[in-house]
């Protein structure tokens, strides 16, 4: 496996630099350095071992109590405005994602707080839902969509606002098969650079990079190939 | 669930503006209530039934949606069959029945967001002795949004008791409903912090 501290650090996007966090004293991550440059990520864990703390962190959600986060050289603590521009967000639950009651209102959501002119609003929203066929969804009331519509109407809802990065926290969890194959594909698709945490070990089997998280602590990293069987026989 | 109010579509009425609408309903309160005239309240009511209908939602929906006032119509004419005059229980009835159906046309015909916009403006005035208009308008969003995902928490804890033999407690569904409705209110919160929204 290779070493986190050396691997594509001249060309990365992110780096973490002695990176350590806690809740309420409860350490969650501890020490981690990483250079990250490559097109698809894959973070695996244990329940409660730190990956979706360690996902936040890209985003600035989640600011480190210890040492500092880089995305594309812009530190998570000093512009978080700038960090929020880069790093697009999906959550597990996309309930807890999409802010209007709307589609098209919730696309439009990220575009106003991002003060895009109105009269660009529409055609972006458009263009957005017309990339995974849901256009036929835009006036639909968010409550009435399927849980794999739901999740795509959130990831939409990030690209719309032109992310560098898309980062995903358990994105097919709450998904059933059909659901989940259409969010695999939609990932698969995407053209930005994607961090993706998830328990679906089929999503990330064709990625370039996993992390294995445990207590905190970076304990595997490097191919799939070489991460993911080592990841089953810690689980076993 | 009819929860959502706004019906998606493109009647003359989804063509006006937020604002033109909810001055027309205040106009039209403002008529009901100052007219003394028994007939002219009697009158407004199929009107507005019919601008009611003219928003072009299924007419299902449209009379499911009437259920509940109904109700409460019942029991303002049944207040004053009791303390009043059956003539003051029905000019009551019909003015409030005017209003509640044309209200409801303005929800069904106008989207949250030009609603919340609407009010983001009218409360621009209010912008230097603290109010943020933006948070009103983004507070009402989410209070309609929050609407059916409580109903679907509830019905999930209601049957996760049922499924374990408890009958319906009303203590008991309310406890865990508030604690996960602040548990969702909080994720929301960072989503919308991701989201670049900006406090």
């Amino acid at each position: 496996m290779h070493n986190p501290q050396s691997r594509g650090a001249e060309r990365a996007m992110i780096v973490l630099e002695g990176v350590s966090h806690d809740f309420d004293d409860r350490p969650v991550l501890v020490e981690i350095d990483l250079a990250l440059c490559e097109r698809r990520i894959g973070i695996v864990g244990a329940n409660g071992s730190g990956k979706s703390t360690f996902a936040r962190l890209l985003n600035g959600l989640v600011l480190p109590r210890t040492g500092r986060v880089l995305v594309d050289g812009v530190d998570t603590r000093k512009d978080v405005k700038a960090i929020r521009r880069k790093v697009g967000f999906v959550f597990q639950n996309p309930d807890h994602q999409i802010v209007m009651p709307i589609v098209g209102e919730d696309l439009a959501f990220g575009l106003k707080a991002r003060k895009v002119p109105k009269a660009e609003i529409a055609g972006r929203i458009d263009a957005a839902l017309a990339c995974y066929n849901l256009g036929h969804l835009r006036e639909r009331p968010v409550h009435l969509l399927s849980g794999g519509e739901k999740q795509l109407v959130a990831l939409s809802a990030v690209l719309v606002t032109d992310p560098e990065i898309v980062v995903f926290d358990e994105p097919t969890t709450l998904l059933d098969l059909r659901n989940r194959n259409r969010v695999a594909a939609a990932i698969d698709a995407l053209p930005h650079p994607a961090l993706v945490v998830s328990h679906d070990l089929d999503l990330i089997a064709g990625f370039e990079r996993v992390l294995m998280i445990e207590d905190g602590r970076v304990a595997a990293d490097g191919l799939p190939s070489e991460v993911l069987p080592f990841y089953r026989e810690r689980m076993r | 669930m009819t929860i959502g109010l706004y019906h998606p579509g493109h009647s003359p009425l989804h063509r006006l503006s937020a604002g033109t609408k909810v001055t027309g309903l205040l106009v039209a309160s403002l008529a009901l209530f100052l007219t003394p005239s028994v007939w002219f309240a009697f009158w407004s009511v199929p009107v507005a039934f019919a601008v009611y209908l003219s928003t072009g939602a299924p007419f299902r929906r449209l009379m499911a949606q009437l259920r509940g006032p109904a109700i409460l119509l019942g029991l303002v004419l049944a207040f004053h069959l009791l303390f009043g005059s059956v003539a003051d229980g029905l000019l009551a009835v019909a003015r409030f029945a005017t209003l509640i159906l044309l209200a409801s046309a303005v929800t069904l015909s106008t989207r949250i967001s030009e609603m919340a916009e609407l009010v983001e403006w009218g409360l621009q005035p209010l912008r230097p002795v603290g109010v943020n208009p933006e948070k009103v308008g983004l507070a009402i969003a989410l209070a309609i949004r929050f609407v059916p995902l409580i109903a679907e928490e509830f019905r999930h804890i209601r049957e996760a008791q049922a499924a374990r033999g408890l009958a319906a407690n009303p203590l008991a569904l309310i406890v865990p409903l508030v604690i996960r409705t602040l548990k969702s209110a909080d994720e929301l919160a960072d989503a919308i912090e991701a989201r670049g929204y900006e406090r």
